[in-house]
């Protein structure tokens, strides 16, 4: 049995890293940014560093991660920033790209 | 609900570049569909857009129409090429001017 407390940002980094074995892998809560209750788990970025994404299409990586987070998209979070990119191209960025700011059109 | 898909489906083949958005290109409400329509805007060709906050049958099902769970969603030539992310990873690096280009210019 899965303990019912288990925050929705530990069960989007567990799935992730079993799904893909990253290298490096970050899920950072942002629903701090939003209009939503002090504690929500709404609104989430991740960056997933990982050679299982070599050759594929940006959004063929998108494709495969919202499958792994299906549950978690239809039932409990709001949104998801998603930077998947392998080794060589993270090297060559350096880090994700910043979250843009909430507008309030959301629920 | 097939008369809703057919409606999207005939939007997103009736337009060379089409955005479904929180908001107008004007007024976005959502700061991820804004930063989209303003990587669009800055393309500066002609694009259509769908406020999916006026158009609640739409919210519902563009999600399962192309298979793909949040907004905004921008479509090329009648394909969904993604979300926020990739049209911006796609702006920076000049592909997206490209694919406008290419699907405008036919």
């Amino acid at each position: 049995m899965e303990p019912l407390n288990k925050s929705i940002q530990t069960t989007i980094t567990e799935k992730l890293n079993q799904a893909f074995s990253p290298e490096h892998l970050e899920v950072t809560n942002e629903s701090y940014m939003h209009n939503v209750p002090e504690g929500s788990e709404s609104h989430f970025k991740v960056l997933i560093v990982a050679d299982a994404f070599a050759g594929q299409t940006l959004i063929a990586r998108h494709r495969q991660i919202n499958k792994v987070l299906d549950d978690e998209l239809h039932h409990g979070i709001h949104a998801l920033a998603l930077h998947a990119m392998t080794m060589e191209e993270w090297f060559a960025r350096g880090s994700s790209p910043d979250s843009p700011e909430c507008m309030g059109g959301g629920k | 609900m097939t008369g809703v898909l057919e409606r999207i489906d005939e939007q997103v083949k009736n337009n060379r570049v089409m955005i479904y958005m929180k908001g107008t290109p004007q007024f976005p409400q959502c700061g991820f569909s804004g930063r989209t329509v303003e990587a669009l805007k800055q393309i500066g060709k002609e694009f259509a857009y769908c406020n999916v906050l006026a158009d609640p049958e739409i919210f519902e099902n563009l999600p399962r129409y192309a298979d793909w769970p949040t907004f905004p969603q921008v479509y090329i030539d009648g394909e969904l090429i993604g979300g926020c992310d990739i049209t911006l990873e796609l702006f920076e690096k000049g592909e997206l001017k490209k694919m406008i280009d290419k699907a405008t210019e036919a």
